[in-house]
Formats: structure tokens, sequence, C-alpha cells
């Protein structure tokens, strides 16, 4: 558990040792305003909360995240290191998590930075505080999910652009399970009663319903069992592909 | 220190090592030889744990690297073939973070940290980013690497490839400085470095070990080894015959040199060692001087050639 820390710090430490981080905090900030205040109308719609802003975060995500995760292992596969780590006296989980939780990390601060929004609505209105504290709690648990499946497809090859476009096709999936136009299609074949259910599999809508408040336990169990599933995927992938 | 077993490893269809087994000591510098995939790095993986063995298993410090990797991991230092190194990080944080996963902290780990840059003389370029260092300094950046908690076994994959000679020496000389103290793999293509550092040298070829033996008995199974030399004016053919006639002489052969009447006269005989006086009587009788005379070591390289492509024919 201590090389956890260890690798946590040294993974943190890369972002911001390349200029990846500082482009994908500046390319996130701009398209999170720009969107809100361009795209959805923030002033228009005349309401002190966040919706208009957090609505894009899956969207945003869906591009964004898999750019930030998918360095972590293709790049010590076609470097090599991934064989010193290996060989190291640490445990896959340890560094599974550490470079897992160094990259949640990375994305919280990049999702932090936009708290003038905050402060804009503030000014504005009287906005629910407790709204948009369950607003950035759903966003950030949403982001961890988005990023435990970049992490999983980065294990999986030694091409960063490969992990990219693999880590978006199956994060897709996840955002078009529930999204409406998709749950319409689905609607005219699926009993009612499955249609729930596949809807329960998608991200969005365990997002909206965090977001409008409601602080539902099996919202959380949710994003935490999808950061699960994909990190033990993870494990599995590094374990059977390691002398690739 | 080191035990292989019956060791086997399989990549899909392909048996890359085939039932390897031999044992390495303290104060052994093994020399891993072989031709390009021949099984040399893939059996270093096993040992260092970063690949599974399909059958079989290696015992290294008395702990079985199919029971406990980490307690292995602990135990060895490990300089993976082509030196692969965070080239994000400068070369301070790269050991300094080395050192944590070792379990140094604080103190101890800063104090670790400046040792091996001592032994590695990399106090030059501390601060210095690793993706700007040039490759002798990265060698010996992963060199550090593996030497930094002073592991008893030290398991090196190519570690002078790509380096210019005095690089090579400076790296041979911090390997053969180790020696006494611990439990030395290395694998090189080079066979003046098997004979410069290594203890023993075991040649693989196809996963299977075909020689294993100090440098100095490689060399003896030379054909050339023990054999004689001489540099001699006079026309080859008619002392090919002349040479042959005498006792204990087995084999003759004579190349004219291209330009001077000088010809290279080999000797090869059947007893111990050579009949050098007879030779020189019978060469001085025919008035034939003799320009300079060498008793052949035998090469390493014909050595290694002839072993690898025997095995090859037979496959």
């Amino acid at each position: 558990m201590k090389n956890f820390w260890v690798i946590l710090k040294r993974e943190l430490a890369a972002y911001f040792n390349s200029p990846i981080a500082y482009v994908f905090i500046i390319i996130f900030l701009m398209l999170s305003a720009g969107f809100t205040f361009f795209v959805s109308g923030f002033y228009d719609t005349n309401q002190a909360d966040l919706r208009a802003f957090f609505s894009w975060h899956p969207w945003l995500y869906l591009f964004l995240i898999p750019s930030a995760s998918m360095r972590l292992w293709a790049e010590e596969r076609r470097s090599g290191t991934v064989e010193l780590l290996l060989t190291l006296p640490v445990t896959l989980a340890d560094v599974v998590l550490g470079k897992f939780v160094a990259s949640w990390l990375f994305v919280g601060l990049a999702l932090f930075l936009t708290f003038p929004m905050v402060f804009t609505v503030a000014y504005l209105g009287a906005p629910d505080g407790g709204v948009i504290l369950a607003g950035y709690l759903g966003s950030f648990l949403m982001a961890g999910a988005y990023l435990a499946i970049g992490c999983a497809a980065s294990a999986l090859t030694r091409n960063q652009v490969v992990a990219f476009i693999l880590a978006v096709v199956v994060s897709l999936l996840f955002v078009l399970v529930g999204f409406g136009v998709f749950t319409g299609i689905l609607a005219s074949f699926l009993p009612s009663g499955l249609l729930d259910l596949v809807a329960q599999l998608g991200f969005i809508t365990h997002f909206d319903s965090i977001q409008r408040g409601v602080l539902d336990s099996r919202d959380l169990l949710y994003f935490l069992s999808v950061m699960g599933w994909m990190l033990a995927a993870n494990v599995v992938i590094l374990e059977a592909r390691r002398g690739e | 220190m080191i035990e292989v077993r019956k060791l086997v490893k399989d990549f899909g269809p392909i048996r890359a090592v085939d039932g390897i087994c031999f044992k390495v000591g303290k104060g052994e510098i093994l020399g891993f030889l072989g031709p390009n995939g021949a099984g040399k790095s893939t059996t270093m993986k096993i040992l260092t744990c970063f690949l599974p063995p399909t059958s079989g298993t290696a015992i290294v410090g008395e702990v079985d690297v199919r029971k406990d990797s980490l307690a292995v991991r602990r135990k060895v230092g490990y300089l993976p073939e082509g030196t692969p190194l965070y080239s994000d990080m400068d070369v301070l944080g790269f050991l300094r973070f080395v050192a944590e996963v070792r379990g140094f902290r604080g103190e101890e780990a800063a104090a670790a940290v400046d040792r091996v840059m001592a032994s590695c003389r990399l106090e030059r370029v501390r601060h210095q980013s690793i993706d700007t260092l040039s490759k002798g300094f990265r060698q010996r950046v992963g060199f550090a690497q593996a030497i930094l908690h002073d592991p008893p076994v030290l398991i090196l994959d190519e570690p002078t490839d790509g380096l210019d000679p005095n690089q090579k020496h400076e790296v041979r000389d911090l390997i053969k400085s180790m020696g006494k103290e611990k439990c030395i793999i290395l694998s090189t293509h080079i066979l003046e470095e098997v004979e410069a550092v290594c203890t023993r040298a075991i040649i693989i070829d196809r996963g299977r070990i075909v020689a294993d033996e100090t440098p100095e008995g490689l060399r003896r199974r030379s054909r050339q080894h023990g054999a004689l030399q001489l540099l001699v004016e006079a026309d080859g053919a008619a002392m090919e015959n002349e040479l042959a006639e005498l006792d204990g002489v087995e084999k003759v052969t004579c190349e004219a040199l291209d330009d001077s009447k000088l010809c290279r006269v080999r000797i090869y005989s059947s007893a111990d060692s050579i009949p050098l006086q007879p030779v020189l009587d019978r060469l001085a009788g025919k008035k034939c001087p003799v320009r300079e005379v060498t008793l052949l070591k035998g090469s390493l390289d014909e050595v290694f050639r002839s072993i690898t492509r025997k095995e090859g024919a037979a496959a």
C-alpha cells in the first residue's frame, strides 16, 4: 500500500511534466464555459443553477478523458518501462490504483478549476448550494468511471491513438445507453421492464439523478462499480498481455 | 543463489525456452550468450518475475519465482534490454522514485540515491531530464537503478549495448567490482566481453543450453586452440607435405599471403603439445626463414559459431 502513494506521486508529476496537463485543463475549461454560455444559453434560461453547465459533462468527458488516460499504460508498453515497473517490488493492484487515482485527481483538479462558474451563479442569483455540490460530486464520480474505462483501454495496446479510440467507443456505449434518442429506438422493440434495466446501465441516467441533488446510494454505487470492474479488467489485461 | 530448474516458456506455439537448468552462486559472473531469439532475454524476464514460466521454475536467493514474486523482486536488481527509463523525469527524480518503491524513505532514500550517483558517476547530470541524456549516461542511470538497493542478485540484459569502447570499459569495471559480493547474470553478443568480465559462460541456442563452461574452457573447444601458427618465407604446397610427416603433427594448412612471399602455416597437433623444435629444425633445414611464431588460443567467436550453427543444422 505504501507503493500506491509512490506510484500516485510519480504519475501525477508525469502529467505536469508534459504539456498534456495544461492543454487538457485549458481545453476543458474553455469548452465547458463555451458550451454553457453560448450553446446552452446560460443567461437566457434565467435560472440560478448549473444544470446547463453539468449537462455537457458527459459529452465533454467522452472525448477529453480518453486523452488524459490514453498515455497511462500504452506509453509504458511502447517505451518498455512497463518491464522496469513490474520488476520492481510493487503489486499490480498498487500500480493500477496508483495510476488511476493520479489521473482521477488530475481530472478532479480540472473540474475544480471551473469554480468561477459557481461564483457566477452565486452573483446572479441565489442558487442551491447543495445541488451544485451534488452536481460536482456526480461529475467527479462520472469522470472516474470514464477514466477507469480509459485505463483498461490503455492497457490493451502500445499505441496511444488506439487506446484513445477504444476508450471513446466503449465510453460512448455507456453514454448512449440511457440517452433519450437511443432509448427511443430501443423502446420500439424492447419490453419496458428490460428497457428500464438497460437505461440503468448508462452514465446519463445516474448522472442526471445525482445532478438533481438526489444523492441515491444506487447512483454512487453504480459509478463506483463501473470503476471497480474496469480496474479489475485493467489488472487482468495487464496480467494476460505482459510479454507482448 | 540462482537455481533454474527445467525452465520452459512458450509464446503460443513457439517454445522460447526449452527445459533450461543451471545454477549460479555468489561471486560468479555468468555470461549469457546466444544468437538473437535464443531465449536469453526470456530467461532473464522469468528470473526477474516479469514473465511467468510455462513450466519448471527458478529459485532466486532461496525464493521460488512462482511462489513469492515480490520477495524475488526485492532481492534482484534488473537492467532490462534497451534500458527503458521514464524519459519525462530527471535523473534525481527517477532514482528517487526507484528508491521509494524499493522501500527507502526520506534521508535513507537520499543517501541511497547519492551513493549510486557517486558509484555510477551521475552527479554531473543530476538534474538533467532523462530524454536529453546521451546513451552512455542513460545506460549508467539504468545501472544505478539496478544496484540502488544493493541487491544480492543482479541481472543485466545487454548492459554494454550501444556504448562506445570507453563506456564499455567503464561498465565492465563496474560489473567486475561488484562481482565478488553478488551473483550476476549478464547477457551479451560481444564475446570479448565474456572473457573480460565473466567467470563462466552459458551458450543458449533455440531455448536450450548448448555449452556451460568457463570462457577459457570454451576457448579450448576451438579447433584453433593450441595450434601453432608460423609465418614462413616459402612455397606453401611443398611445405605442407614436408611438415605433415613430422611426429605428432596431425594436420597442416598453408596459405599464401597476398602481398609478399610469406606463407601462413598452421599446424594442428594430436598430442598435448606441438612439436615446436622439430618443426623449426625442419624449416631451418629447408632454408626457410621463420618470421613469426604464434601459439593460437582459439577464438570464442569461432566456438560460438560452430556450436550454434551445429545445433541449427541438426534441427
